[in-house]
């Protein structure tokens, strides 16, 4: 990936029920000013609610980074969720749809990863957890040499 | 803080000085739900919805959810669990106008919300609780 980054990354505190809500809004502000449209913006900001409240609910809170993306074809918001909380001991049991650890119904982390393009855990037990995710607000175009 | 949350009826407000609308049309409650609900507040609606059936003759609950831009499964599960505790109370639960963009997403999260009726708009929905019961069961 050659993207070149113009606008500064934003970073915003994860702590409480009410930095859930003003992620949802920031996120899906900067999506709309990217060009994302109303279906692509409501898949990235339901799926960065589910990460944000794994890294308050299980990750005992953290920050995310939001960083706008521009590309030749295309311009994408990439979200890091970060936390220093206990990690993640079987990755493939939690990205396992329906697995829980909670009450949850497990959908957090596979849903997201379904709802958009690019999508990375970084864990170790103990050291924290990042959750990196990259939605585009057009497709890249397979490159196709000749068309 | 953005559109009007309509007549302050009766409702929940979270401790977010904030209020959840709900009003009693004959034997149903219609709740309106609209723009940001924080996790706190979600289940103190939940908490008084379930009141609200249990000290009245209410059997059937509409939930509006027009005005809501997304439902995680964190809103799910407690939508889900309204509709399961009017259940337990004899009463059912349509939920009324999710938007089309929430509801693609939510079926790639993979939250289909089984046991809870959908109707397009609450006056659908209306005609489903009000009608013969066995109306509503329509099959695909
Ligand atoms: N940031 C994190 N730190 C530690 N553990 C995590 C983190 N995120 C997810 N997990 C683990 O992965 C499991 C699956 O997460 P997922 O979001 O899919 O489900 P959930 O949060 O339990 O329920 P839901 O999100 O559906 O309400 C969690 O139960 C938890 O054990
Ligand atoms: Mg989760």
């Amino acid at each position: 990936m050659t993207a070149s980054r113009h606008a500064a990354p934003a970073t915003l505190p994860i702590g409480s029920d009410a930095d859930l809500a003003w992620v949802r809004q920031q996120v899906r502000q900067a999506a709309a000013e990217l060009g994302f449209g109303l279906v692509q913006q409501t898949k990235l900001v339901t799926a960065a609610s589910e990460l944000a409240r794994n890294t308050l609910v299980h990750g005992g809170g953290g920050h995310v980074v939001l960083t706008p993306l521009h590309t030749g074809q295309a311009q994408g918001l990439r979200l890091s969720f970060v936390d220093s909380g206990p990690g993640i001991r079987d990755l493939e049991q939690a990205m396992t749809d329906g697995y829980t650890s909670g009450g949850g119904l497990g959908l957090g982390l596979s849903g997201s990863k379904r709802l958009v393009q690019e999508f990375e855990v970084d864990s170790t037990p103990g050291g924290g957890t990042t959750v990196t995710v990259t939605a585009w607000a057009t497709i890249v175009p397979p490159t196709r040499p000749g068309l | 803080m953005t559109g009007a949350a309509g007549p302050p009826l009766a409702g929940a407000t979270g401790g977010y000085g904030f209020t959840v609308p709900v009003l009693r049309l004959g034997d149903v409650l219609l709740v309106t739900l609209q723009g940001e609900l924080h996790d706190g507040m979600a289940e103190q609606l939940q908490h008084d919805i379930t009141s609200r059936i249990a000290g009245s003759r209410v059997t059937g609950v509409v939930i509006d959810i027009s005005g809501v831009d997304i439902v995680d499964s964190f809103l799910g599960r407690v939508l889900a669990e309204i509709a399961a505790g009017a259940g337990l109370l004899a009463a059912r639960t349509v939920l009324a106008g999710m938007r089309p963009a929430v509801a693609i997403t939510l079926v790639e999260l993979g939250l289909t919300l089984p046991g809870l009726r959908t109707a397009l708009d609450v006056e659908r929905a209306m005609e489903l609780l009000t009608g013969d019961p066995r109306d509503g069961e329509r099959s695909p």
